[in-house]
């Protein structure tokens, strides 16, 4: 009732007051998606909180103690994402201490350790950046690609076939031939939903999720036969190192030339999509496919070219994995990535700048979140419960509207989706 | 008159040819794989008797392998070439005739000179079918009023992970039941909600239902039902029930009247979705609903009401399918145990062109080739299982296609509807 008042106002001008929804308007692209990880943070601490054995305790005496069962919460949700975001950034204190350790005595031991944490979630995040470009230019299409899981599986089992099967490469060759053997893969999974889509309307959801099915008996396959390494675990051999993507810093430290890769390719798709003409044409196929065909943009060619571009992306961030961290393939692998992915390109609004950001977030909490399972015993899964709350948020900003009486500002589109 | 029908016939003529080669293709394949593999002599027995029937024992059936694989495959080519030079109306019996036949001869090849409990394998095909059916009416009774659910995933863990842990304190398996349907209602109300009243795209809501789901259970696993199995994870699980004197009829008996009371529930669902769906006033406005919304409601049917109802009944016949799991089979939960059985179930929809008896119908072949695939592995035949598990996915893609049999989904399906 009282936003429907507000509203009826005659214009927001008159009301010269200051007022925090001012500012909320002005920037309101890029609060939504913050106000969505604050609220999915703070459900998240509400959950954590509400299953812990000594916060339930203390609460069964609040009106004895009320004092006491507040500040077991508190502990309770403080231990956890200290552990969290402790696990993810390490302490600025410690890497300034590094720092100055190393310049004083050349010691780069204390550094290396200090920056251990911030690193890991930098290696965490840089599948996330390829995979969330690979839904992000789905989504640029009108095309929901819920196969990037597959063929990130796929991407990686290419990669890592050329990565095992030469040995007398250089590196300058071996390299680039693995990673294009992870683009190949992926973009062939994902071009077949495409042309699919494009030729007869199968719908890319289901095709893209049988996909993934068929992908996965494959890899089964391959890995129990044709590409199991000897011995008596289903996973292949190990990639010669002339494949490897070079670590910056000694072990343990596993920072690598895929985060750099995967930033230049979030740029290369970035002046793909807003700066040629290839990718006016997807956007405009995304933003109403029948507009386009009148305008004689060719459909068919856009939907396997987007699909082709988004597979070649997911199976490039399976390959980023196996040459950059793992070295081979196991079954599981993909574990979820391509999931994670739709989030990280829903929350980032499907434009390259904003899934860098949101896979770097979702780097820092999938990175943070092993340490937090460890000290403070909190099941890693917390952050697929907060992921989908963030999802929920982020599709549906009226929530988040009414939750935090934000007047509603002016339609923006939040992403082109068909 | 005379140029009418050529065109006619040249537009019959390429699926007409199509089937042709394919079904001798795979007559020929049948031939090359099985038929010339096999030696005179070999026989393969089909156990039709389970173990414990004791009131009506029926032979087993023997076949000699050579001679039945190389009748499945004259049987494939001949009709193949039928087909080529006449042409039979019906496709689906064209899809029977191949199904039966390479399904035959594939059995009859891998079982050469060994024995294999047919009776088995079917009683099984039936019991792995049975969540994926359920999955898939939950998408049927969705998507006819117009909603996609890709959410039934998310939604089983949820159902089945509140029903171990009800069965398990309350020690009720039935209280677990209901309180599996509650559940899978209560996530499907969510999903409605999103897309009905908040109009989020529907894949986006079901996707974060299937994180949710995903996410919330482990998380709930590794945090209680982990430490305390006794206490919170160890249901027990429904018995099975025989139906007196029904369970006696030879190899149907075991299949259909020997069962545990989800695969029967399953089964009487399945009929009255049928019945409701078709011949009910409600049946009608859903799938008004789901076709044409805006004619619907200018006849004055509340398209809003009939898709939270629909959906939320699908989410628990969803919450059926996630008990299946636990109380319906190990009881006990285990982390991701649904194992991709809600999107298979799709398919199974799909597959079964949004029909409630269409969708159980794919449900059994799926379930069959799942069954399939395990006798195989014990059967120790040189194919990997892997690729036998790959069929019904790859069989649901070629008749999205629409080349095999058109399945075309309600025309306002996923789409959300403004008033």
């Amino acid at each position: 009732m009282t936003d429907k008042t507000v509203k009826d106002t005659p214009s927001g001008k008159q009301d010269k007051k200051f007022d925090l929804r001012h500012i909320f308007e002005g920037s309101y692209s890029t609060l939504l998606p913050l106000l969505a990880i604050f609220t999915g943070l703070v459900i998240g601490a509400i959950v954590i909180a509400a299953t812990d054995a000594t916060v339930i305790a203390a609460w069964q005496n609040f009106f004895q103690a009320p004092g006491a069962a507040l500040a077991a919460t508190w502990t309770s949700i403080a231990v956890a994402y200290g552990a969290l975001f402790g696990g993810s950034l390490g302490s600025p204190a410690e890497i300034f201490a590094g720092i100055q350790t190393y310049f004083s005595t050349g010691d780069s031991a204390a550094f290396m350790k200090a920056i251990y944490p911030i690193t890991e979630s930098l290696v965490t995040a840089t599948p996330y950046i390829f995979a969330g470009l690979a839904v992000a230019v789905g989504f640029r299409c009108g095309l929901f690609n819920i196969g990037a899981e597959g063929q990130f599986f796929m991407g990686a089992l290419g990669s890592v076939f050329v990565g095992y099967s030469f040995s007398s490469l250089p590196a300058i060759i071996h390299l680039p031939l693995a990673l294009l053997g992870g683009i190949a893969a992926g973009a062939l999974w994902g071009a077949v939903p495409g042309y699919l889509k494009a030729k007869f309307g199968a719908h890319e959801v289901v095709n893209t999720i049988m996909m993934n099915w068929i992908g996965f008996r494959l890899s089964d396959w391959l890995l129990n036969g044709p590409m199991k390494s000897p011995g008596f675990r289903p996973v292949t051999r190990n990639i010669a190192e002339a494949a490897e993507l070079p670590h910056f810093f000694p072990d343990p430290l596993r920072l690598n030339w895929g985060f750099i890769l995967a930033l230049l390719v979030a740029w290369l798709i970035y002046w793909l999509l807003f700066k040629t003409t290839i990718g006016f044409e997807i956007r405009t196929v995304g933003a109403n496919p029948d507009a386009a065909k009148y305008a004689g943009v060719n459909i068919v060619r856009n939907f396997v070219l987007a699909m082709v571009i988004s597979g070649g992306l997911a199976g490039l961030s399976g390959a980023s994995q196996v040459l950059g961290v793992d070295h081979w393939v196991g079954q599981g692998f993909s574990a979820g990535y391509g999931f994670d992915a739709i989030a990280i390109a829903l929350l980032g609004k499907s434009h390259p700048l904003g899934v860098v950001l949101s896979a770097l977030l979702f780097g820092v909490l999938r990175g943070g979140a092993t340490r937090m399972q460890s000290l403070a015993g909190i099941p890693v899964d917390i952050i697929s419960i907060i992921q989908g709350l963030v999802i929920v948020f982020v599709a549906a900003p009226d929530i988040i509207r009414w939750l935090y009486r934000i007047r509603p500002a002016e339609k923006h589109a939040l992403q082109s989706r068909g | 008159m005379m140029n009418t029908k050529t065109t006619l016939q040249s537009d019959d003529m390429r699926p007409r040819i199509v089937w042709g080669i394919v079904l001798i293709a795979v007559g020929l394949l049948v031939l090359f794989l099985f038929a010339f593999s096999t030696e005179a002599g070999q026989v393969t027995r089909f156990g039709l008797n389970e173990a414990k029937a004791d009131a009506f024992v029926i032979p087993d059936l023997v076949l000699p392998s050579q001679a039945t694989t190389y009748a499945m495959a004259l049987v494939l080519i001949a009709v193949g070439a039928f087909q080529m030079a006449r042409g039979v109306k019906s496709n689906s019996a064209l899809v029977t005739v191949l199904a039966f036949c390479f399904v035959m001869a594939f059995l009859v090849w891998a079982a050469r000179d060994k024995s294999f409990s047919l009776v088995g394998m079917l009683s099984s095909s039936f019991v792995r079918a049975t969540p994926i059916a359920l999955a898939a009416l939950c998408g049927v009774i969705s998507e006819r009023a117009g909603v996609t659910n890709i959410g039934i995933e998310g939604t089983m863990l949820f159902a089945a992970q509140v029903s171990v842990i009800v069965g398990t304190t309350t020690g009720s398996l039935w209280l677990a039941l209901l309180s599996a349907i509650l559940t899978g209602g209560l996530i499907a109300a969510l999903h409605a909600f999103l897309v009905i009243k908040f109009k989020v795209d529907q894949i986006i809501s079901g996707t974060a239902v299937n994180i949710l789901g995903a996410g919330t259970t482990s998380f709930i696993s590794s945090r209680f039902l982990e430490k305390n199995i006794d206490a919170l994870n160890n249901s027990g699980t429904f018995p099975a029930i025989s139906i007196p004197l029904l369970s006696k009829i030879p190899v149907l008996g075991p299949v259909l009247f020997d069962n545990t009371p989800i695969v029967y529930l399953t089964m009487i669902l399945v009929v009255i979705l049928h019945i409701v769906l078709f011949y009910t006033p409600w049946g009608l406005r859903t799938r008004a609903v789901g076709e044409h919304p805006k004619a619907a409601d200018t006849l004055g049917v509340n398209v809003f009401l009939t898709r939270y109802v629909n959906v939320i009944v699908g989410g628990m016949f969803a919450g059926i399918g996630g008990a299946y799991f636990t109380i319906g089979s190990v009881g006990r939960f285990d982390e991701i145990m649904t194992a991709g059985k809600g999107f298979i179930g799709l398919a199974a929809m799909i597959f079964g062109k949004w029909t409630p008896i269409g969708a159980y119908t794919s449900s059994l072949i799926f379930g069959f080739a799942d069954s399939l695939q395990v006798k195989l592995q014990i059967l120790q035949v040189g194919i990997p299982p892997e690729f036998l598990l790959m069929a019904p996915y790859i069989v649901t893609m070629i008749v999205l296609t629409g080349v095999v049999g058109k399945a075309v989904a309600p025309a306002a399906d996923g789409v959300a509807y403004e008033k």
